[in-house]
């Protein structure tokens, strides 16, 4: 039986075109240039790299240009511990917070989800109450809590459960919990709605079916939330390896995540095609993994009988 | 001894009472069916017996045991959902699985297990398919196989047929009787379809407002409702109000005339409800009977419903087999035996 192909009436296409036009003017095109930046060569001129290209050179001219861009940045880069251990550093540091996040999250949204049904607006509304202050001022006042004069080792010291302060601030362990605590409602949000999805007569089936509650927690509602679990985790992970103010001012000096090192390349030293090089792998690197997981969940629905 | 017996059981849902005073035993390898309206406490009583809720009185045993304290894990019940809850993230082979999974069964054990319920369900060759993939009677199979894997001794089933379309229900009841047949298992019943418990069930409650109204055979309750409400609700009747006469014997007294009754207990002048079902009154066109006119003629297949007016504004529903003969308008008479239908004191 073939279905007739849906005409799409003029404002709906409007509709549809908007955001896809904001993505290509804000999004693409950017990432175009970042692309091309990442090709080219550094120099001491304004903007800081070579070749670029102007109206005024004519189609010759600028093909002639193009000629001279290359992947030397791009070999830089693999040469750069620095930029390696940035990666590593910002993959690490990511994964850490987003596991952490998933392990109190998970109890969170599952409490929430099986709250009383008047409680549940309000539960959510506490959840993501911290986000009606700014997202800069809530960080530095993680450092007041960290600092080793800061409020937490004041009160520790004070309860004598230790004799000198923590140092916390200006460690990776300070921009974990930075993050963790920063991008817990994005982790909490989509398990929530997975959860609170769920048939509860799933979970009775299981139970009278002989699983006690700990064999229904891992047979029935675990696997059932999971693309809560995927979608909380990417929505977390993502923005975090790249992240820049928390490491900048909850890390040390020796916190080396890739926004810091981007952004030193681009402001300090100035050299635009290794900092979009480093941009474009980032980019790879974190759009690769997604697309393998999108594929092998496509191929898994399409599984024939 | 029953295996299932449910003892002066009460539940209440805040101020609803859900279950008073609840009584009631099944038989091994009987076909017990719970009967009434939404909202009766027939689903309430159900998950009492799955463990579900907990009677706040009363006890529920299985087979001599107290069941008071198990969690629904540990009963060797098993329920099938009205909604089927199949676990969408695994095939059919492993829903019926599962609780042979629970169990810890060997594989070998659960791979000729699951093939045979598949073969009593007749889904042979349909283990691997994914839930989304089945229709709404496939589902209600697989369902149906994966709560008798473990092997209970009583199967609960709320509203099992509900979701299926009416040919599919009708189907799908020779088959769910026979398979019970078959495998001895206890199987108790919810439902609202008073046609399903009388066609499956060895013997039915008919519950009304958290109270058992009566319990009995099809025929017991279907003939001799212990109730009003139970004469309405299990087949189709007609509840004639009148008074209760008793010169020169029983009279009936009802608005269109003077029925005689061969048994009646109630006092002279009482008044009361005479229930008749639609095959109770016979039709003719002359005779001694009550004289009406018929004023509808639906035609069933093998019979034919007639509404015959036999007062003003008062028509009685009748069936027969060969109601083809009238026509519309036609007066005719209505023979009623003294012995037909039910009398009820107006008590209630």
């Amino acid at each position: 039986m073939s279905v007739p192909r849906k005409k799409l009436s003029g404002g709906q296409r409007a509709v549809l075109a908007a955001p896809y036009l904001w993505i290509v003017v804000f999004f693409l095109a950017p990432m175009a240039l970042i692309a091309k930046i990442s090709l080219s060569h550094p120099a001491e001129t304004r903007p800081p790299y070579e070749p670029t290209f102007s109206i005024d050179d004519g189609l010759a001219g600028v093909l002639a240009k193009a000629r001279t861009l290359g992947f030397d940045a791009y070999r830089a880069l693999a040469d750069d511990r620095l930029y390696l251990d940035s990666y590593l550093t910002s993959l690490l540091i990511a994964g850490v917070s987003t596991a952490i996040m998933l392990m109190i999250a998970y109890p969170f949204a599952l409490t929430m989800a099986r709250a009383p049904r008047r409680l549940r607006s309000l539960l959510i509304g506490l959840a993501v109450a911290p986000f009606w202050t700014s997202f800069l001022i809530r960080v530095y006042a993680w450092i007041a809590l960290l600092k080793d004069e800061g409020l937490i080792n004041h009160a520790l010291m004070a309860l004598h459960i230790i004799d000198a302060p923590l140092s916390i601030y200006a460690t990776n362990g300070a921009v974990v919990i930075g993050i963790v605590y920063s991008y817990l409602p994005f982790m909490l949000l989509p398990l929530y709605s997975a959860l609170e999805r769920q048939d509860p007569a799933l979970r009775e089936a299981a139970a009278d079916l002989g699983a006690s509650p700990l064999q229904v927690f891992w047979r029935v509602t675990l696997p059932l939330s999971r693309p809560g679990v995927i979608a909380g985790c990417l929505l977390v992970f993502i923005p975090a390896v790249g992240e820049f103010v928390i490491p900048d001012l909850l890390g040390g000096s020796e916190t080396l995540m890739i926004g810091r090192t981007l952004w030193n390349d681009f402001f300090a030293n100035r050299d635009w095609p290794a900092a979009s090089a480093a941009a474009i792998i980032l980019l790879a690197l974190l759009i690769g993994p997604l697309l393998v997981a999108e594929r092998a969940r496509l191929r898994a629905e399409e599984e024939p009988s | 001894m029953p295996l299932l017996s449910v003892e002066h059981a009460s539940k209440r849902f805040g101020a609803v009472v859900a279950l008073d005073d609840v009584s009631l035993t099944v038989d091994s390898g009987e076909f017990f069916a719970l009967l009434g309206p939404s909202g009766c406490g027939k689903t309430t009583l159900m998950r009492l017996v799955a463990g579900f809720e907990t009677p706040d009185s009363g006890r529920v045993t299985l087979a001599g045991q107290d069941l008071a304290g198990a969690p629904p894990h540990r009963r060797p019940v098993n329920m099938m959902f009205q909604s089927y809850a199949l676990f969408p993230h695994l095939n059919v082979f492993d829903n019926i699985a599962f609780g042979l999974r629970r169990q810890g069964a060997s594989r070998v054990a659960i791979q000729s297990r699951v093939a045979e319920l598949l073969d009593i369900v007749q889904m042979q060759n349909l283990g691997a398919r994914r839930i989304e993939q089945l229709s709404g009677g496939q589902r209600q199979r697989v369902a149906l196989a994966r709560a008798l894997a473990p092997g209970p001794s009583l199967l609960l089933l709320d509203e099992p047929l509900a979701a299926l379309d009416r040919k599919l229900r009708e189907e799908t009841q020779f088959q769910l009787k026979d398979i019970q047949r078959r495998l001895k298992t206890s199987f108790v019943i919810v439902t609202h379809d008073q046609d399903e418990a009388l066609a499956l069930a060895d013997r039915i409650a008919v519950m009304r407002a958290g109270k058992i109204e009566q319990i009995g055979s099809p025929p017991e309750i279907y003939e001799r409702p212990a109730s009003r409400f139970v004469a309405g609700f299990v087949g189709a009747t007609n509840m004639i109000e009148g008074f209760v006469a008793r010169d020169d014997g029983g009279w009936f007294v009802a608005p269109f005339g003077r029925l005689k009754r061969a048994d009646c207990a109630l006092r002279d002048g009482a008044r009361a409800a005479l229930s008749l079902r639609p095959e109770q009154i016979v039709v003719a066109r002359d005779g001694e009977g009550v004289p009406g006119v018929v004023e509808d003629i639906a035609f069933r297949g093998e019979t034919t419903q007639l509404r015959i007016g036999v007062a003003a504004r008062q028509a009685l529903r009748v069936s027969c087999t060969n109601g083809n003969r009238f026509s519309l308008g036609e007066p005719v008479r209505l023979m009623i035996a003294p012995d037909a239908g039910v009398l009820f004191a107006e008590a209630e």
